[in-house]
């Protein structure tokens, strides 16, 4: 009917593994004029580690909750020497884990993979691979709510002057009234850190066990949130804390189980029912980890 | 020993076959054109333009076929591919009042300068239905009269004659396209009018009510409510000339509200906005009184705590777009974090039974 804008067209790629290869859009479906403002964004947050930077996030062909913000990011960041992966829940084949690798593939045919180590750009929901991440890699989150404080305080207007003050007691005093009630601090995901001495940040929503990994991190971690239009960022080997108190310290669980596929017993865990009567089987969420062990 | 599930490329791509399938339907029923749609779901197109912000009443209709009739997914698919689009230029503001109306009326006045006009509206149909429809039923003939040359002036332009009602000021702010920029706190009414008329139409209706029955009352009447066709320039900058690109169908409602004043100022009216694409008048009614409800500040109001006054509440909100996706993401898998919170309740509950 219509063309759609196409700033660049690439010529010199071939169509990978039969999946068909988009030539009506730009390199990775972003504009170029939109990549250089999110990248601004990047930079600027990279600066001012775990500080939300508003962005005009795009509306993007896949609904908001999906991804938009990790899409968006990877887009601004993917040129065509990357390799990609993609997960979800920690695993490469979950439906949103494929349907954004197919994205990236039929938009600008890039390399793919499934192992960690072969990947120079990652986008991830929820997880944070097994695999220790390394130089040069760029791993990117997505985020559904970027705003840690936005359940004591659900007015960013609020929120952005709490941050600025280092107005941290509300949350503090959550963490501490968790503690009272339950003996525990009611929070198994999302667990809110703090960056670089400064910034309270949200990790999204990956299980406290992944939180030690993003401390000291040689990879550049970057955040996006699309609908709520941030992005923030921990630079390579930046600290970054779980809060806690000292004599509650940080406990980054997971189910005391090893994994029924390979045996890992320190790697976070899927919790599957198997039979009618609920018996219960665990594996490894990270599919790439388990199968490396397994085949070994 | 399990063998975790593969598969999720099959499944989506036999759940994407299923789709088109059933959403072609029978086979034998003749298939939906889109001029079908663009002539005779004329409220659906337009309601589809408006919340997408895309003028193009054959895209709008390609998407209302392609989403099975699902609004809300038809708005999507026209956002999803307008943000593709180049922005070459800004048109100049629309001029309402050189527009030939196809209905106008006021509440306020029973006569004006330009009439009443009805227009082709459902407001005093029988809401029977009309069964000569399940056949091709006769359509009645409208009586056609010419086009008035004239200019047909706004009704609000005579209470401000006599500063009756707020005066508004020209602060030569240049918009910003909220598509561009990001939605910061406190916004200003042009960022605020931007978000309310791609709003979702429900969500402007049922807070516009709330108004009405007590949650930040402003005593609204519909001063003027007019739907036609404008025209759009554009002006070249290269040559310096003022070129029609387009003539759109718009909806415009300018609302009167309570009035205000003090020792110093006397009582004036109040007044909120509402512009919208086509002709969907229940949302530029609901969007004038949303518009006025937030304006309190300005007005010198007192902010009651009422979701309409709220600001950050009603743009954060108000985008169907981002609401459902945020909501229907729930559908995603969240498998780590159920696991994560199951642990943890495990936990709290093992302690307890052994503190007991």
């Amino acid at each position: 009917m219509r063309k759609t804008n196409n700033v660049i067209k690439i010529k010199d790629f071939k169509v990978d593994k039969g999946l068909p290869f988009d030539q009506e859009y730009n390199f990775a479906y972003l504009d170029e004029n939109t990549k250089k403002m999110i990248r601004r964004a990047i930079i600027k947050a990279l600066c001012i580690p775990g500080y939300q930077v508003p962005f005009a996030s795009r509306e993007m062909p896949m609904p908001y909750g999906w991804g938009t913000g990790g899409v968006q990011v990877t887009a601004s960041c993917l040129t065509k020497r990357d390799t990609l992966k993609i997960i979800d829940q920690g695993a490469d084949d979950t439906t949103n884990a494929v349907s954004i690798r197919n994205f990236f593939k039929k938009t600008s045919n890039i390399k793919t993979t499934e192992i960690t180590e072969k990947a120079t750009l990652i986008q991830t929901r929820h997880r944070i691979p097994e695999t220790p991440l390394k130089k040069k890699q760029i791993f990117v989150y997505q985020v559904p709510i970027p705003e840690p404080l936005a359940f004591l305080e659900p007015k960013v207007s609020e929120t952005i002057k709490m941050h600025s003050l280092s107005e941290y007691g509300a949350m503090h005093v959550k963490l501490y009234e968790d503690i009272s009630k339950n003996g525990h601090i009611e929070t198994a995901y999302a667990y809110p850190v703090k960056t670089n001495d400064r910034y309270i940040m949200d990790p999204s929503p990956i299980p406290k066990f992944d939180n030690p990994k993003m401390n000291n991190s040689p990879a550049i971690q970057l955040f996006g949130a699309g609908r709520e239009q941030r992005i923030y960022a921990i630079p390579p080997y930046t600290k970054v804390k779980s809060l806690d108190f000292e004599d509650y310290p940080f406990d980054p669980f997971k189910a005391e189980h090893a994994c029924d596929i390979c045996g890992s017993k320190n790697t976070y865990l899927d919790e599957i029912i198997v039979d009618d009567a609920g018996n219960k089987s665990f594996i490894c969420s990270d599919t790439d980890f388990c199968n490396k062990r397994k085949n070994k | 020993m399990y063998v975790a599930v593969k598969g999720g490329e099959k499944a989506i791509e036999n759940a994407h076959n299923w789709l088109s399938e059933i959403r072609r339907g029978d086979v034998n029923v003749p298939n939906l054109e889109i001029d079908q749609i663009k002539e005779q779901l004329t409220l659906s197109v337009e309601r589809v333009m408006s919340e997408g912000s895309l003028y193009d009443t054959d895209l709008a209709a390609l998407a209302i076929k392609q989403s099975r009739g699902d609004l809300i997914e038809a708005i999507f698919l026209i956002r999803a591919y307008r943000t593709t689009l180049p922005r070459f230029g800004t048109s100049r503001p629309i001029k309402t009042e050189d527009m030939v109306c196809m209905r106008r009326i006021s509440a306020t006045y029973k006569d004006i300068p330009g009439k009443q006009k009805l227009g082709p509206t459902f407001d005093y149909t029988h809401r029977l239905l009309d069964f000569s429809l399940l056949a091709e039923g006769n359509i009645p003939k409208a009586e056609k009269r010419k086009v008035l040359k004239e200019k047909i002036p706004h009704v609000l332009r005579f209470l401000n004659k006599e500063g009756l009602i707020q005066k508004e000021k020209n602060n030569n702010y240049q918009p910003k396209d909220i598509t561009r920029n990001p939605l910061e706190f406190p916004a200003n009414r042009s960022e605020r009018l931007q978000s309310l008329s791609r709003a979702d139409e429900g969500f402007l209706l049922a807070l516009a009510y709330s108004t009405q029955r007590g949650y930040a009352r402003n005593h609204a009447f519909v001063g003027e409510l007019r739907i036609g066709y404008v025209k759009v320039k554009y002006n070249i900058p290269e040559l310096d000339i003022e070129i029609d690109i387009a003539e759109i169908i718009v909806t415009e409602c300018e609302s009167v509200n309570q009035f205000q004043g003090s020792k110093k100022t006397p009582a004036q009216f109040t007044r909120g906005y509402g512009l919208t694409f086509g002709q969907l008048e229940r949302k530029a009614v609901s969007m004038a009184l949303v518009d006025r409800a937030l304006r309190w500040k300005e007005i010198g109001e007192e902010f009651v705590g009422a979701p309409a006054q709220d600001e950050e509440f009603v743009l954060s909100h108000c985008d169907n777009i981002q609401a459902t996706g945020f909501l229907e993401h729930l559908k995603l898998p969240h498998y780590v974090d159920f696991q994560s919170e199951l642990e943890l309740v495990r936990r709290i509950r093992k302690e307890y039974e052994k503190n007991k």
